[in-house]
This record gives C-alpha cells, structure tokens and sequence, in this order.
C-alpha cells in the first residue's frame, strides 16, 4: 500500500458569491482509512466533497486524490473513484441492469455482465435487475445507487449521507456492505452523514466542520472522551451549538 | 486496487458508445419520445405543403419553383430539429437529476458532446426519414433527389445545429434549468434571419450582412438556387462551411468557458432553476 495519502486537502478555501462556505482546511487521508465529515448545515461538507471529487474549483489552496490535483488532473483518477449521493439520481426509466451497464462501460469495468451479476447478487439485486429503476422502492434506489457506486471497485469510495431517509433495516444492510466492501478492498472512505450512530460504528476519524472550518479531528473515542460526553451525538452538538448553549438545552 | 488500472487519457469511443446507449434505452422506453420526433416535422411539411400548392395554382413563379417551400420547411427541420436532438438528450440527464453522476464519471466533455451529436443524428433520422418520404407521396418532392447537394446542405445544417446545441448546454450547466427555454427557442432566431421561406435580397439593406454571418442562409440560398435555377452553388456551401467551422469552434470554447464558470460557482451542483 503507498504511503502517500489517498486524499489530500491542503488550505482548502471556497467563496461563493453568497460568501465563504470553506475558509481554509486541511487534512490527509491514509490509503485504506474510513473518515467522517461532520458538520451543521451550512458547514461546508458538501463543498468540501464536491471539491475533492472535482465538481468544484477551489478559491485557494489544493486538493489532490490518488496523487492527482482537482480538479485540473481529475481524468487520471476518476476511473479509480466513485461517490453515492442522495442529491442524484440515476435515470428512472432506465433498468437496474441498464444503467449499471451505462456506468460500467463510462467506468471502463472489464467483464461487465459478470460483475453486474456479482454486484446484483452480492446487494440483493438479481431478481430486480429488468425493473426500471422508477419502480423500486427508496431502499431498492439505495441499493441500485450503491451497486452503481460499486460498479469500478473504486479505490477511493465518497459518501454523501448514504443512508439519509433510509428505514432502520436498509440503513444498518447499507453500513454493513460498506464495511464489508472497504475491509475486503482497503478502500478509503470519505463519508457526510448527520447519523451520529452511523459515524460511531463506521469511522475511525471523524472530522468535525464549523462554519467552514475544522474545529475538531480525532477518532470518535477521543472526541466522546474530551468533550466528556455519552455518544457522538452530543459531542455534535456541543460543537455545532457552543458548549454552553448545548448544555443547557440537555438541561 | 482497482480493477482496471489503466488511465483513461484519451478520448473514449466506449464512454461515447456508453451514453448513446443510454439514450437508446431511454428512447426505446418511450413511445411517446419517438412519436414525438415524427409528429410535428410531419404537420409542419404537410402544412406548407399544401400552402405551396395552393399559390402554385395561382402564381407562375412559384408554379415554376414548385418544391420550394417543402425544401425550405424540410430544411428548416434539419437545422431545428438537429439542435433541439442535441439539446433534448442534455436535457433528459437534468431532468433526471443524472448529471452529478455523469460529471463525475471518467465521461469527458468532448466525449458527451460526441454522444449528444450521435444522438441528434438518430433522433433526426427517426424524425425526419419519415417525413422525406410523406413528401414525395403527397406533393411529388424528393429531397433525396438532391443528392450531393443534399449531402452539402445537411453537413451545413448539422454543423450549425451542433454550434448551437453546445452553446446551449453551455449555459444550461452554467445557470441551470433557468435557462432552459433557450434549448426551445434559441434556433427562432435564425427563422427571419437565415431567410428559410424568401431571397436575402428581401431583407433591408442593412440587415442582410447579418444574415450573411450566418451559415444556414447560404444554405437557403443554395436550396433556392438548385430549385428554382436548377443551379448548384458549391462556393455558397464552402463559405458557410467556413463560417461553419468558426461558429463551432466558438461555441466550444464558450461551452469550456461557461463550464468552468460553473465549476467555480458551484452549479454543477445545483440541478433546479
């Protein structure tokens, strides 16, 4: 495994006209390692994702994934990456089975039927891979977008709330195959979630976002364990409110 | 480590071949999306058809220039309906929230530009083959029989279509879909100027160097002059391949442009108006 980092983000600042949304970050991650971006509303995760996938141009600073800068050098390394979202979709009318066709011949995947067939039975997708995507439940979406996100066996995997408005069940099966795929491939993970149970068992960091800055990175024990609190969640809150505030609202 | 490891540097036929597949699926799913390709190129062909015959019967001239409007309308819809082909199937990946996905494939965007271009092209065959045929079966027209001065015209047409088309999805990526009445509308413009239906020499005196910067008015011209004349005018088709050739290149580079434009105000994240 190279010991170069899979993402790097160096000074990292964003301005919309509507003003800063990402005020100077930094942070690597290691080849392998699962990350949470954490953060309000408003935070500048989506920013900060969108940038490292190379749909954003930074104001300043650099961003480099797999040793390729974004978004400049982006086609040496998008074949090597892939990202769900619940901000996109994939074509309705279209089957499970054509559009993980579609995305797998964009993705350069050799043997495509044979990795459609694995892919679909490995998320519970066989028998619904003639079904236009349109007719699937939102769990079954998950999956297809899942499977989609899959397809390439992409070594750097970028999450954006992936289990957001997903059933209790579904969310957990989606963790799950998560964990699963990153341990089998040594994938780097980079995932947004507002789930603070779903950061808790996912990440072994978690990167915490303030009005477009880092205002805390550790593993989720250290945070818990420095901030003096149960879980996550109230960590979360204690930096999104001000820990003061936080408090009294717990009161 | 991935499963292929080869980087994807060139220009790809498969990612091209990928998302014209895409389309073909979409079509296919759709009946309504097909009739709608010969519907209208239809009415509008019958339409001026009979409008032709009818001041045919009361007109020398256009007694001696029959097929002139046809041709026109016929032509018209190439250069239309070749844009609005164009314009439609970027627009489909809107409407389908699909374009994050695509905007971060390896797809490149001369490689979905060349897939949008295909696509114009089959959906303007499925159009407008339809069409040729109901004209030499109702008024006796054979656009096929232009034969290479077809083949001049269509290249002309196409070309201008495609200029148009990239500029148009230029700034659907750059403003969203605020600016989709443009796909829709864009083209109206070159309907009075191009001179479809009548001579340049009808316009004013001052407006005619705009309609001579414009590449499908020498085709017009052309299609006239083959009619009526009985004349083919190749130097009208290499002046606006000329033309051609910077209206393209020009609408490239705006397309770039505004591409990166919305790269760095954040609208390739935005889907809505």
């Amino acid at each position: 495994m190279s010991d170069h980092p899979a993402i790097s983000v160096e000074n990292l600042v964003k301005v919309y006209k509507s003003g800063p949304a990402v005020a100077g970050i930094s942070f690597e991650l290691a080849p392998g390692s699962i990350t949470a971006l954490l953060g309000a509303n408003g935070a500048g995760k989506t920013t900060t994702i969108a940038t490292i996938m190379g749909l954003l141009t930074p104001t300043a600073g650099r961003v480099t994934v797999l040793g390729a800068e974004m978004p400049w050098q982006r086609h040496r390394v998008l074949h090597r990456m892939n990202f769900e979202s619940p901000y996109v979709d994939m074509p309705m009318r279209l089957t499970i089975r054509q559009n993980l066709t579609v995305f797998g011949m964009l993705y350069g995947v050799a043997n495509l039927s044979e990795r459609i067939a694995r892919i679909a039975t490995e998320l519970g997708l066989k028998d619904l891979l003639d079904r236009p995507t349109g007719r699937l439940s939102s769990g079954q979406k998950t999956r297809v977008a899942l499977a989609k996100s899959l397809i390439n066996e992409p070594e750097v995997l970028l999450l954006d709330e992936p289990t957001a408005s997903l059933d209790p069940d579904t969310a957990d099966w989606v963790r799950s195959r998560l964990e699963h795929y990153r341990k089998e491939r040594q994938a780097t993970v980079l995932l947004a979630s507002h789930n603070m149970a779903e950061v808790e068992r996912l990440c072994e960091r978690v990167i915490m976002l303030k009005q477009g800055r880092i205002e805390d990175d550790d593993t989720p024990e250290h945070l818990i364990a420095r901030y003096g609190r149960h879980n996550l969640e109230e960590v979360f809150l204690d930096i999104a409110r001000g820990r003061d505030e936080a408090r009294e609202a717990a009161q | 480590m991935s499963m292929h490891a080869t980087e994807p540097v060139t220009f790809s036929t498969r990612r091209v071949a990928a998302m014209v597949l895409r389309y073909c699926y979409l079509l296919r799913s759709s009946w309504p999306r097909i009739l709608d390709l010969i519907y209208w190129p239809a009415v509008q062909m019958l339409m001026w058809g009979f409008l032709q015959l009818y001041v045919a019967q009361n007109s020398t001239f256009f007694n001696r220039a029959a097929g002139t409007f046809i041709g026109a309308v016929l032509l018209w819809d190439i250069l239309f309906r070749g844009q609005l082909g164009f314009s439609i199937s970027f627009l489909e990946e809107m409407y389908a929230r699909n374009m994050g996905n695509l905007m971060m494939s390896p797809l490149r965007p001369i490689e979905f530009i060349a897939a949008l271009m295909v696509m114009s092209m089959i959906r303007l065959a499925i159009g407008m083959v339809p069409v040729t045929l109901l004209a030499i079966a109702f008024f006796g027209f054979n656009l096929w029989g232009l034969g290479i001065a077809l083949a001049a015209f269509f290249l002309n047409l196409i070309l201008t279509s495609w200029a148009i088309g990239i500029l148009v999805a230029g700034l659907l990526l750059r403003n969203g879909l605020g600016a989709e009445s443009l796909a829709w509308t864009f083209m109206f413009l070159f309907l009075p100027l191009t001179c479809v239906y009548y001579p340049v020499t009808v316009l004013p005196n001052w407006l005619q160097p705009v309609a001579w910067a414009l590449p499908p008015t020498y085709v017009f011209e052309g299609m006239r002059a083959l009619v009526i004349d009985h004349v083919y005018r190749g130097d009208l088709m290499l002046q606006a391949f000329a033309i051609n050739a910077v209206f393209f290149a020009a609408a490239m580079a705006a397309f770039y442009l505004l591409l990166a434009s919305a790269r760095r105000q954040g609208t390739l994240l935005q889907t809505g108006e």
